[in-house]
């Protein structure tokens, strides 16, 4: 086992070579050496497909899981000889847990608050997710938004100072959403860390100080979210769609050539083109467009996303697997 | 924060255990009302009648009429009369339990009977009916005997049947509630979610063990009271060694349903699991019927089945009124079961 230098004093999360193989036949290579480092007062996101690896480090972070390999240090302790003191300072949300229906909010929370030194009175974590109302409520009363927050309620009960969140708002209406985004926004502004993973690209991008896209058990890329969209090397995706005699026969990569076009991808019936400068690629595709007698059915620009980051790490993959099976 | 004993996780764990319980109405329903009724039918069932009268049939022929009528004589004989057939019939049947025919041979009166001498009925109604004939006939007994009657509870088939049921209770009770109650949370993900907390794990072990002893007290009280007042069972012993029975026997089969539920990961594996463990003991260890019944090479395994000591020392403290000191083998037994499940439990327990 490693000792932890001093550096890692000052991060929140620290992971150096993390492996974990289930055992099983043939074994799963869940994680395949993952190097993170997530700093103090900092929200991290860790993004990609299932199966990606994400729950995993989550948990062998956690100290859910051991690591078949590698180190994982937490708030510059150790799993193998300070768990416990780890525990008293994280909270943790897992991707699905079915608190019991029979027990009330505050019985809950008060249950949880009894597993700590030092915390907040459940009464407090309450306030905090805004269910003050719902107090005295059974769980099997509350809404799937409700309930999500009393689970993120059980992690902030033991005032943690890091707090892990394992796809927080999977399935939320949008409201809920908002309500979580807010309770972890303030977590993170009274100086709480955060590690999160999420399916959802803008939730990333409006919570996270940084993340890392994960993609069968590695690390694609990591950085912050606007980094992570200037390094497309395309800041704009022009998104068109065509109809005329020939629009079927256009093959998949149609307008790669024009100038200032980085990638082309197709999202069900639109194409879309990463541009570095879309004054220049427009006319010209429209020129192009003119010249094989096509008709422009539809034209919009943006500015590209993390949800483009994404796509394009994850349209590799795709092309990888199954060899030009674009979508 | 009121006071600390209340914030400890053994409190906490152990309220929210209660709490699911008894908002759950028919698992109360169930665990309390279950043992009663099935105490209430059997008790009925098997009550103590004074012995009826036999049922046994004279075969028409020669001398028939006479034999019947002497029969008659005896109040503890009820006496019907057919030809050969329908006295095979009502054997079969088992409307009759003997078969008395009369012989005359060279003029000396003789029966013959008839019975299956695999039927207890059968053997005792050939012995009273042979007894009346013998004594019309002028048998002089030679020796004066005197007969005692006496009705003392205690010993009657219900004074039997209550430990056994209290033992049944404990150890239904133990295993399905623990054991259900571990697998369940262990698909909500629930234990998983507390060893994210720094919850000590023999805090939560502690919790279940505490809650299966208090749910027990009252299943135990009802059932102890309904035989008292409907059947008059009474507590010849001590009831500080029944309660050591009963708080040992929770903790022997909680420490039972925590080993079934070490590793199960869905309810029908470990309903399986116990099913399996509970089928021997409501066969072998003598909670309907005397565990002695059973051939004499297997009675060292069903004497170390985890129920059958308990039964057993119910039973002496509750029939016979045994003080610790004569049930301590029992005791060293159960107390055994409970330590080592428990120790095995905690060892290869599977949180998630």
């Amino acid at each position: 086992m490693v000792t932890c230098w001093t550096a890692c004093m000052s991060l929140a999360i620290e992971c150096r070579q993390l492996t974990k193989t289930w055992p099983g036949n043939p074994p799963v290579e869940a994680v395949r050496g993952v190097d993170l480092q997530v700093e103090r007062g900092t929200c991290f996101g860790v993004l990609g497909p299932n199966g990606a690896g994400k729950t995993t480090t989550i948990e062998i972070c956690e100290g859910l899981v051991q690591a078949t390999s590698g180190d994982a240090f937490v708030l510059g302790k150790n799993w193998g000889t300070q768990a416990d003191e780890i525990r008293q300072e994280i909270g943790i949300s897992l991707q699905e847990t079915r608190l019991s229906e029979k027990l009330t909010v505050l019985e809950t929370l008060t249950l949880f608050r009894s597993f700590y030194r030092s915390g907040m009175n459940p009464e407090d974590a309450i306030a905090k997710v805004s269910l003050q109302e719902k107090s005295n409520a059974r769980i099997k009363s509350l809404s799937g938004g409700q309930r999500q927050r009393v689970a993120v309620a059980t992690a902030l009960v033991g005032n943690p100072r890091l707090l892990f969140l394992d796809e927080p708002t999977t399935g939320l209406d949008p409201q809920s959403r908002r309500d979580l985004w807010r309770i972890i926004t303030e977590f993170r502004e009274a100086g709480g860390t955060v590690l999160l993973t999420t399916h959802y690209m803008d939730e990333a991008e409006r919570l996270c100080d940084k993340v890392a896209i994960f993609d069968r058990g590695r690390i694609l890329a990591i950085d912050t979210p606007q980094k992570l969209i200037s390094d497309l090397g395309a800041e704009h995706v022009v998104v068109f769609t065509v109809s005329g005699e020939s629009a079927a026969a256009l093959k998949d990569d149609f307008g790669i050539s024009l100038p200032g076009v980085i990638s082309v991808r197709i999202e069900s019936e639109h194409r879309c083109l990463s541009v570095r400068e879309p004054h220049i690629a427009i006319p010209a595709l429209l020129a192009l467009i003119n010249e094989r007698s096509l008709r422009l059915t539809s034209l919009t620009t943006r500015q590209a996303t993390l949800e483009d980051v994404f796509v394009h790490y994850a349209g590799h993959r795709l092309t990888d697997e199954n060899s030009g099976a674009v979508r | 924060m009121s006071s600390s004993w209340k914030m400890h996780p053994v409190t906490q764990l152990f309220l929210a255990r209660f709490r699911e319980f008894i908002r759950q109405p028919e698992a109360v329903f169930w665990s309390y009302v279950f043992p009663l009724v099935m105490m209430i039918a059997l008790g009925l069932a098997f009550r103590s009648e004074p012995m009826e009268a036999i049922s046994i049939v004279v075969q028409d022929g020669e001398g028939a009429e006479l034999l019947a009528e002497t029969l008659r004589g005896s109040k503890s004989l009820i006496v019907s009369s057919g030809t050969e057939l329908q006295c095979r019939q009502q054997l079969r049947a088992g409307q009759s339990e003997l078969i008395v025919v009369a012989e005359t041979n060279n003029s000396a009166a003789g029966y013959r009977f008839v019975f299956d001498p695999t039927r207890p009925g059968s053997i005792h109604a050939r012995d009273v009916v042979n007894d009346v004939l013998q004594r019309a006939a002028g048998r002089q007994d030679p020796l004066k005997t005197t007969d005692v009657a006496i009705a003392e509870p205690g010993s009657r088939y219900i004074d039997f049947l209550v430990p056994g049921l209290i033992g049944m209770g404990l150890m239904g009770g133990g295993v399905w509630g623990v054991g259900y109650a571990i697998v369940d949370m262990r698909i909500r993900q629930v234990l998983k979610r507390f060893m994210g907390t720094p919850m000590k794990k023999p805090h939560f072990v502690a919790a279940m063990m505490f809650s299966r002893m208090i749910f027990m007290i009252p299943e135990i009280i009802v059932v102890l009271l309904v035989s008292r007042f409907l059947f008059g069972v009474i507590n010849h012993g001590s009831y500080l060694n029944v309660m050591l029975l009963i708080v040992l026997g929770a903790f022997e089969f909680a420490g039972i349903g925590l080993l079934i539920a070490s590793r199960a990961k869905t309810l029908e594996a470990v309903s399986g699991l116990m099913n399996l463990a509970m089928v021997p003991m409501w066969i072998g260890s003598g909670i309907f019927f005397s565990a002695k019944r059973f051939p004499e090479f297997v009675q060292p395994v069903i004497g170390l089945l985890p129920l059958t000591p308990l039964i057993s020392a119910l039973r002496q403290v509750m029939q016979e009124g045994a003080g610790t000191i004569a049930i301590l083998p029992e005791i060293a037994v159960i107390s055994v079961w409970g330590v080592l499940t428990f120790a095995v439990a905690i060892r290869i327990f599977r949180w998630e």
